[in-house]
């Protein structure tokens, strides 16, 4: 797990330096139009995330990126402190959602001074967020229609391949 | 002979009977103990659950149990009924997600493990002493030294513990342990929080998760029932939920006391001692001056003055 986050965390960097480089991405309509999300990649492949597209369907940028690309901000609770906020320096989930679980206390230990501390791992933020809206939306929903499973993934959940056998039939108690 | 008249005889008994009644109740047992200071507990949040399953799957990997009658990707389980009730946690799963749907809601799901209480009605019910409640705050169980009597079946308020029916000679009882061997003792989180896709669990301190709980439900009041279950249910637990909708419309038992279960049995069991250890000294006591005058026949004046004296 940790040998594929370090492969895969080089790649981000690049994609980290490529919004850098468009830090006013939003007013210049130069974002990334597609983006691999394979950080975390491993039951499942990773996502190619048609940006483009959620651009074009989203009300702005704040919706998925908060405040830190200097569009209003949507949500009501971020607002209250960051209502007319810069664009920041770095605006990709993973720049502020760690990769590693989060447990109660190690967010706040991390920065005493982080006042949302309750704030999701990446796997979650990506997760909550992705998900949240295509329920809303009636977008997919599947595990699959975004991600397909892997082998590693089938092994996991004893599908594909390793399903269980039809015939296994009485469960019993 | 002494000067001991049968109603001082008797008073004396009965007062001495009474103190040993009421002792106990007050001083050993206590109130609610509320648990090891430092206990770690989960915080599942039903809000945010999608019932993908993945935490079925890593329980499985990681307790290494049987493979499963259908796949983990197998979403059919949810409308299992067994028995009239919907899937709980079996000898090859210590723990299942169940779907409920609630009048004008979204699908609501529930992920039932052990809750891994303060104070554990399966330990207390346990004559063989076979549970451990560690400082960690884990529930677990010496397999060694379990007769299979299900007692702690009985005993759980959530019906968790499962038994091994599969097994002729030796079944024995089989539940969730908080990952301890694995895990938790080494102070890693499950298996069944990290592979959780929504975050739907939070592992930490039991104290920490109740204040990022209540924070939860504060800040969106309109999204959270408000309680959150298990924070005094049966003397509280380690694990917590926080719903959407009321609580029992997904299930929950909200008729459970705030009382450690064992409270039910404190008085009972405090008239234990006072039989066994009172009981064959008055009744001897009553026997011998029942017995006293006919054991020696007639024309003792005594006798006759302490039975004739009221």
């Amino acid at each position: 797990m940790v040998s594929t986050g370090k492969k895969f965390m080089a790649g981000l960097a690049g994609l980290l330096l490529c919004c850098l480089t468009m830090m006013n991405c939003y007013a210049m309509e130069s974002y990334p139009e597609e983006i691999e999300i394979d950080v975390l990649a491993d039951l499942y492949e990773g996502v190619v995330f048609d940006h483009g597209l959620h651009v074009m369907m989203t009300e702005g940028c704040a919706v998925c990126h908060h405040h830190t690309t200097g569009t209003p901000v949507v949500d009501s609770y971020c607002a209250k402190c960051h209502a007319d906020e810069e664009p920041m320096a770095s605006v990709s989930c993973q720049d502020c959602h760690s990769s590693e679980p989060v447990t109660a206390g190690n967010v706040r230990g991390k920065d005493a001074l982080l006042f949302h501390d309750d704030k999701p791992d990446l796997k979650a933020a990506y997760h909550l967020s992705c998900l949240g809206c295509h329920q809303e939306m009636g977008a997919p929903v599947g595990c699959q229609d975004c991600h397909a499973r892997t082998e590693t993934g089938d092994a996991f959940f004893h599908s594909g391949q390793f399903a269980p056998a039809e015939s296994a039939g009485s469960s019993g108690h | 002979m002494s000067k001991i008249t049968r109603r001082k005889f008797l008073a004396g008994s009965m007062a001495g009977g009474a103190a040993i009644a009421m002792a106990p109740t007050k001083k050993a047992f206590g109130a609610n103990l509320g648990g090891f200071p430092d206990g770690m507990g989960v915080l599942v949040d039903m809000t945010r659950c999608v019932g993908c399953r993945s935490c079925e799957a890593a329980c499985n990997k990681e307790q290494n149990l049987p493979d499963p009658d259908k796949s983990f990707a197998d979403y059919s389980v949810f409308d299992e009924i067994k028995h009239g009730e919907k899937r709980r946690p079996t000898e090859k799963a210590y723990t299942v997600v169940n779907r409920y749907e609630p009048e004008g809601s979204e699908p609501v799901y529930r992920k039932i493990q052990c809750n891994h209480c303060n104070e554990p009605a399966c330990l207390t019910s346990c004559f063989v002493n076979a549970y451990t409640k560690t400082p960690e705050g884990a529930v677990i169980y010496n397999d060694k030294v379990c007769v299979g009597c299900r007692n702690c079946m009985i005993a759980c308020p959530f019906s968790i513990p499962a038994y091994s029916y599969s097994s002729a000679f030796n079944p024995i009882i089989k539940k969730c342990i908080f990952c301890y061997d694995t895990r938790l003792k080494n102070g890693q989180m499950p298996a069944c929080v990290e592979a959780c896709p929504q975050q739907v669990m939070v592992f930490g301190k039991r104290k920490e998760l109740i204040k990022i709980a209540h924070d939860r439900i504060r800040r969106s009041p309109d999204k959270y029932d408000d309680q959150l279950y298990g924070e005094n249910e049966v003397g509280g637990t380690g694990w917590l939920y926080l719903s959407g909708v009321p609580f029992q419309e997904a299930g929950f038992n909200v008729s459970l006391p705030n009382e450690p279960i064992i409270n039910n049995v404190k008085d009972f069991l405090a008239i234990v001692p006072m039989v066994l250890a009172i009981w064959p000294a008055l009744f001897t006591g009553f026997h011998l001056l029942a017995t006293k005058g006919k054991s020696h026949g007639h024309g003792d004046d005594h006798s006759h003055d302490g039975q004739e004296e009221h």
